[in-house]
């Protein structure tokens, strides 16, 4: 964007909100916001402490196995759908289901299932992502051109040279794209999991803080959330601009 | 009469003399209900360009398909130098009509790309796809992307991913159809003296009449409903002319004409 000729960085919005915020929070509303200003300094007292590295540290072990699961997962079964009609047929009706589905009320059942541990926080993070990812991935395969295939067999590739070799990076850009989506909604699916499994990691802080009415701690807590999150997906669709060369052109 | 037109059994007798590197035999190809070819024989002689030639719906295309061994047909058989073919073969390599180069990839690695499949070594088949990368006039364009590249050098990548795998048999699937014209005349040059200079075996299906009688050694005109063999046509005397003689030829222009005749009334 562009104000008096002079090309404003990226995110420069941010700035606005950023004072809007602070005038709200000086302006006692409510005790809900605190000004921004506080919440920083709030935020770097607690960035150090043993409680918060322990929540960071359990928290980034849930989403990471998580994501790896629905990554894995998700672009293996999303490529063999759109590969193979009747695996498609099979099993695209369950996938949209779990991708719309309130995946939140199939938490207990995981409870149930794998109990109240590390073990079913990862599943719920990973149920979270893997469908978005799987219906990407199809999508990607779905589109295409037929005479790739076509080529890779007539100079005799095996099913695992095609799989590695054409599908699969045919089918990139769009897996990417999926993988972005999926993480975001990892995040979520990380956080309700220690909120609702056992109490831990930043699932944890969040229910500490809200029941003492600690609301600067709370919002410094969810800031390093959404920053965490914010990079992984740039960094993503950094990724998706390095294949972008390619996209339109398959 | 200048043109051979050729019946059955000069037409056996000659691939009897030369040999042939690919033999169709009795070839049906139905999908569901529909026929696409029905009891096709026909033989292509070694180190010989043969132009499957005819109006759109002929089957000529399913016919290149079956004989690389990409699709399976319903009856009949194919042989490549004596031996069955039931699927894709190091004999055997194929030019794509939209030239399915891998858009991530350099020229250098999709002409590399058939070597590849075959468990060639890196540095071996990476040296050996930069011999045919010069050989087809790339030479500087190693590293670019297929999306830098103009149709005309996209299909010469494919034509050097054909040619680095050393197959006898070139399966060509109107190879140059989606070029520019002038291109168009000058990869029809160059095809000439790809078949003179290398020992291989020509398959290449089109439905130009003036590019099939420019290029071949033998034409089979395939007509459809059913499917099927009409005839096939050797020119004769103008092969040895020169690449600039060709289209002034008589024997040439009437061989247009003649085909052409026959066509029309299977296009609307």
């Amino acid at each position: 964007m562009y104000v008096f000729g002079y090309r404003l960085p990226g995110m420069s919005s941010l700035v606005i909100w950023g004072m809007l915020w602070e005038v709200i929070g000086r302006a006692d509303i409510t005790f809900f916001v605190p000004p921004l200003s506080e919440v920083i300094t709030i935020l770097f007292s607690i960035i150090g402490t043993p409680a918060f590295k322990k929540a960071l540290a359990e928290t980034a072990y849930a989403f990471s196995c998580g994501v790896f699961f629905a990554v894995t997962i998700g672009i293996v079964v999303g490529i063999l759908m759109g590969k193979n009609r009747l695996l498609d047929e099979i099993l695209l009706p369950w996938v949209n289901v779990f991708l719309s589905a309130p995946l939140t009320a199939l938490v207990p059942v995981l409870m149930v299932l794998f109990g109240f541990g590390m073990k079913s926080i990862i599943i719920t993070t990973a149920l979270f992502a893997v469908w978005i990812i799987i219906l990407n991935s199809r999508a990607g395969v779905k589109q295409i051109n037929r005479s790739l295939v076509e080529m890779a067999n007539s100079f005799g590739a095996s099913p695992m040279d095609a799989f590695f070799k054409i599908y699969f990076w045919a089918a990139l850009p769009e897996i990417l794209g999926g993988v972005r989506i999926g993480i975001i909604r990892a995040v979520k699916g990380v956080i309700i999991g220690q909120l609702l499994i056992s109490i831990v990691g930043f699932g944890a802080l969040f229910e500490l803080y809200s029941a003492n009415f600690l609301m600067g701690h709370f919002w410094a807590v969810l800031i390093v959330l959404f920053g965490l999150a914010f990079s992984i997906s740039e960094f993503l669709a950094y990724l998706e601009r390095k294949v972008a060369y390619y996209a339109a052109k398959r | 009469m200048a043109m051979s037109r050729t019946n059955d059994n000069k037409v056996k007798v000659e691939a009897a003399e030369i040999g042939s590197a690919v033999s169709v035999q009795n070839i049906s190809k139905n999908y569901g209900d529909v026929e696409a070819l029905r009891d096709m024989s026909l033989e292509f002689p070694r180190g010989q360009l043969t132009s499957l030639l005819g109006p759109s719906g002929c089957g000529k295309t399913t016919l290149l398909k079956i004989i690389a061994g990409l699709l399976e047909p319903t009856s009949g058989h194919v042989e490549v130098n004596g031996k069955n073919v039931s699927g894709p073969g190091p004999d055997r390599a194929f030019v794509f009509q939209d030239f399915a180069l891998l858009p991530w990839a350099t020229v250098l690695k999709n002409v590399a790309f058939g070597l590849e499949m075959r468990g060639v070594a890196t540095s071996e088949r990476e040296a050996i796809a930069e011999k045919y990368i010069k050989s087809v006039g790339l030479a500087g364009f190693e590293n670019s992307h297929p999306h830098e590249l103009s149709g005309g050098m996209r299909q010469r990548v494919g034509l050097a991913r054909a040619l680095s795998v050393d197959a006898d048999v070139l399966l060509m699937d109107e190879p140059f159809s989606a070029v520019d014209e002038q291109t168009r005349r000058k990869f029809q040059e160059d095809l000439l003296s790809l078949v003179q200079d290398e020992n291989k075996t020509f398959i290449f299906v089109t439905h130009s009449i003036e590019e099939a009688v420019y290029v071949s050694d033998q034409i089979a005109i395939l007509l459809p409903r059913p499917s099927r063999v009409s005839e096939i046509i050797r020119p004769s005397s103008f092969r040895n002319k020169g690449v600039n003689n060709i289209r002034r030829d008589s024997e040439y222009l009437d061989i247009v004409d003649n085909i052409w005749s026959s066509l029309r009334t299977y296009v609307e």
